[in-house]
């Protein structure tokens, strides 16, 4: 069998694949990049070919420009792949937004999946994870402390529609990111039952379209700037997070600042964003979900890339599992947990 | 521990004043006895429990979750309460369902030794946001904005009774309050305060603005730059109040010591010094002795406090408030050499021929560093808050210096979405632009648009919430005093500082030097 320290090389940059001189989620362009999702920390412009779902690379065509339909580019659904040098690359989804994919490595028997980042509880906006057994599972550690416990998402969407409803006069401003939370919170309002307009910012217009195309439905979606302030009053609207506090809230009907984020589990950070509404929602896996995956897929070996990997690295000291952290550099987008 | 705990969790994310109000009201009228007594005093702070630390806790948790992983999570999170409140596992079955009453009772007859055994089944009974609820309520530091003085509204509010007389009876009855909320809810006569050394509310002072006055109608006393206190001695104790009504006793032990007649008196707190006519130190030394529930010898040595006192509201059993001034300086004046003369003198009324010769004195006592002048109706009565027509304060004109904007910080609340807290700075001899103080009012809300458009278009940098902006905007700043501080690189701090102009005509080079502020300095 192959040793992994042999083929599979980790820099700051990135996972490079040596038989294969591809990189995964590379931070600055490379020749090649396989791409596990389109959040800008794992999605760049400028790689010379890009190997990905078809809906990341829709979404990497949106976001930054990539040409989707170029021979050099290629889409794999999920389950398909593609041989490099030896390697057998594979996708499986990972359940943390539209297309967003496990990556699996075969290479001279041994089995590598780097999961980018992901998620157990449900999604009605992205296909499930699915544990793919591996020899070294490559996981994110974004919540990789024990004090972060998800609450049941229906729960904290039933105090989104609670807290509308108190003040009929006002507006719940949700800050949620424009790629994945913010389609995922509509999704999950339409589920309970909410079926009023939903009011979006117009940073979010083109990637809830692109989410519809795909045959995610979100129901009526108004730009806010296209509507009376009056209209919006009682009503629920979705802003991305760096709005939330901004000259542009003004048209807004005296709104309740809420956030949907992993991050809004720890009160002083809720503060610290001058949240007065805390939605604890978020697209990765939870301290719960971190260690029971693990122990699921069962692999020789973790490696532990971005978030916390102390806690993530103790557990697995713990629990006599084998592991170490990776230090990938440019993967802390804060604003998308 | 459910409602309580909802509460705070309210409590912590709301920021405006009257919704803080309005939660406290709800919970204060739907909440029975002795639970809602309970959780005021929690809220602010009058509850301790000597037997519960933050290190009970943390060894308890020590029991329960490794070790390693606490000390990771309580770095995160920052605050050992939320951290053990998180990590606390959830017991089967645990239903919230715990009196705040039941807590108390259980924290407060518990030992050191049993401490832990009792806060673990406690934490057993209860969810996470109730397990925070508990912590906080055990250890303190609740931090959910609610003062003394917003829980007495609160009260007088949700029972719709006078303000001054919950201020009143507040602090003469112990938590849970119960003879307050009987009281309140109409069940009860008003409480009976004979033999407690209660707080009385202060009476305050209108601004003089462009008026003058008769001094045949109003007697002229300085107005000094420390605190403004109470000192009441009843039952046989002795008790400070600040000005919002808050117990500040344990930062004053020389003060209660030398206090030992029966009475009660309003004065200003200073320090012995050089500075205010010779004979009190600036506000920054006394600033030292603040916020301080225990002092030091070294304290007490270095900083001396005294009271001088202007106002006599009770003595020996008589409540004098009702008498109008005039009668009430004679007693005082009477009353006065029964205290200790090392810490205790009479504030001395200004002999002034007519208001101009008033208004010139004032003028003249910028070099003393007195803060101006206070002006007291001779026939008003003690009344409690700001009535119209019966004090006056009469600040000294305010100190000016053109300073240049340096930082720019959101605001709370309605200006969340401005950029309206400010930083500004003034040139070093090495011509290096040194921050000398920072203001958030003083403008319009027309200038509050424009300066939010300054900073929005003139940023440099981003630090979190903070953007430091072009060094191009030329701010007048006024001020009460400025004053000598190590705490800062300019070595300078203002006091109450506010924008008076912003001055777009004038380029940033000629903004004024820290050489001109130190030659103010008091």
């Amino acid at each position: 069998m192959a040793r992994a320290s042999h083929w599979l090389e980790p820099h700051p940059s990135g996972l490079y694949v040596k038989p294969a001189d591809l990189w995964i989620d590379p931070s600055r362009p490379v020749d090649r990049a396989a791409v596990t999702h389109g959040h800008a920390d794992h999605a760049r412009s400028g790689h010379g070919s890009v190997f990905a779902t078809p809906e990341t690379l829709a979404i990497m065509a949106l976001r930054y420009g990539v040409d989707a339909e170029a021979s050099h580019n290629q889409a794999f659904a999920y389950g398909s792949g593609f041989e490099r040098g030896g390697v057998r690359f594979s996708f499986h989804p990972a359940g943390h937004v539209l297309g967003s994919a496990q990556i699996l490595m075969e290479y001279r028997g041994e089995r590598i999946v780097v999961t980018g980042d992901y998620k157990r509880r449900p999604d009605p906006t992205c296909a499930p994870f699915e544990v793919v057994p591996c020899d070294i599972f490559i996981t994110e550690a974004t919540f990789g402390l024990p004090v972060f416990r998800h609450p049941p998402t229906a729960d904290e969407i039933a105090k989104l529609i609670g807290a509308v409803r108190a003040e009929p006069d006002r507006s719940v401003l949700v800050g949620a990111y424009a790629l994945g939370k913010a389609q995922r919170v509509i999704a999950e309002l339409r589920r309970a039952g909410w079926d009023a307009p939903i009011y979006i910012h117009g940073a979010l217009e083109r990637m809830c379209a692109l989410y519809a195309e795909h045959g995610v439905d979100l129901g009526e979606l108004r730009l806010v700037g296209e509507s009376d302030k009056a209209e919006m009053a009682g009503q629920i609207i979705l802003a991305p997070p760096s709005s939330l506090n901004d000259r542009w809230s003004r048209r807004l009907p005296d709104p309740v600042t809420a956030m949907a984020s992993g991050w809004m589990r720890v009160r002083q950070r809720a503060r610290q964003r001058m949240v007065e509404l805390p939605l604890v929602i978020s697209d990765h896996a939870d301290w719960d979900e971190l260690t029971a995956t693990i122990e699921e897929v069962n692999p020789k070996e973790s490696w532990i890339t971005h978030g916390s990997e102390d806690g993530l690295l103790r557990w697995c000291e713990l629990h006599q599992r084998k592991a170490r952290a990776l230090h990938l550099v440019g993967r802390d987008l804060e604003e998308e947990a | 521990m459910k409602r309580f705990a909802a509460l705070i969790d309210r409590l912590i994310y709301t920021r405006s004043r009257n919704s803080k109000l309005a939660l406290i009201v709800d919970y204060l009228r739907h909440t029975p006895d002795p639970d809602r007594g309970w959780a005021i005093a929690a809220m602010t702070e009058s509850l301790d429990f000597p037997a519960v630390k933050a290190g009970t806790v943390r060894a308890l948790l020590a029991t329960r979750v490794d070790e390693e992983l606490f000390r990771l999570s309580r770095h995160f999170v920052g605050d050992t309460a939320e951290t053990a409140a998180l990590l606390w596992p959830d017991a089967p079955g645990a239903k919230g369902e715990l009196s705040v009453s039941e807590a108390v009772d259980a924290l407060a007859v518990t030992s050191r030794s049993d401490a832990p055994a009792v806060v673990a089944s406690l934490l057993d009974r209860l969810d996470a946001d109730g397990r925070y609820a508990l912590l906080k309520l055990a250890l303190g530091g609740m931090r959910v904005g609610v003062s003394a003085r917003l829980a007495k509204q609160a009260f007088a509010q949700a029972f719709d009774v006078p303000v001054d007389d919950v201020e009143e009876l507040w602090h003469a009855i112990p938590p849970p309050y119960a003879p307050l909320f009987a009281w309140g809810e109409g069940r009860a006569p008003r409480p009976d305060l004979k033999d407690v050394a209660f707080f009385r509310p202060f009476m305050l002072a209108h601004p003089l603005e462009d008026e003058s006055v008769d001094l045949a109608d109003y007697a002229a006393e300085w107005k000094w730059d420390g605190i403004r206190v109470q000192i009441v001695r009843g039952g046989g104790e002795t008790r400070i109040y600040s000005r919002g009504g808050e117990e500040i006793s344990g930062a004053f032990p020389e003060l209660v010591a030398a206090f030992d007649q029966e009475a009660v008196i309003d004065g200003e707190l200073l320090v012995r010094g050089e500075v205010q006519g010779g004979e009190a130190a600036s506000f920054n030394a006394l600033q030292q002795r603040l916020g301080r529930k225990t002092v030091s010898k070294k304290m007490l040595a270095d900083y001396p406090a005294f009271v001088r006192v202007y106002d006599l509201l009770a003595v020996d059993g008589d409540d004098l408030r009702m008498l109008p001034w005039t009668e009430r300086r004679r007693q005082l004046e009477a009353f006065v050499p029964r205290l200790a003369d090392s810490h205790f003198d009479l504030s001395q009324v200004i002999d002034a021929r007519d208001f101009d010769d008033l208004a010139e004195r004032r003028a003249g006592a910028r070099d003393a560093a007195i803060e101006g002048v206070m002006l007291k109706r001779r026939d008003a009565p003690y009344v409690a808050g700001r009535r119209a027509g019966l004090w006056y304060k009469w600040k000294r004109d305010p100190l000016t210096a053109d300073c240049v904007m340096m930082y720019a910080q959101r605001g709370n609340g309605r200006r969340a979405s401005f950029y309206s807290d400010y930083t500004f700075g003034c040139w070093s001899d090495a011509g290096e632009l040194l921050p000398v103080g920072k203001a958030y009012s003083g403008f319009t809300d027309e200038e509050l648009k424009w300066l939010d458009k300054f900073v929005r278009d003139n940023t440099l940098n981003r630090f979190g919430p903070v953007r430091e902006v072009e060094k191009s905007l030329v701010l007048e700043v006024a001020f009460d005093s400025i004053h000598s501080s190590k705490r800062h690189k300019s070595g300078l701090a203002m006091r109450f500082p506010r924008i008076s102009r912003i001055r777009r005509d004038k380029p940033a080079e000629e903004a004024d030097r820290i050489a001109t502020l130190q030659a103010m300095v008091t």
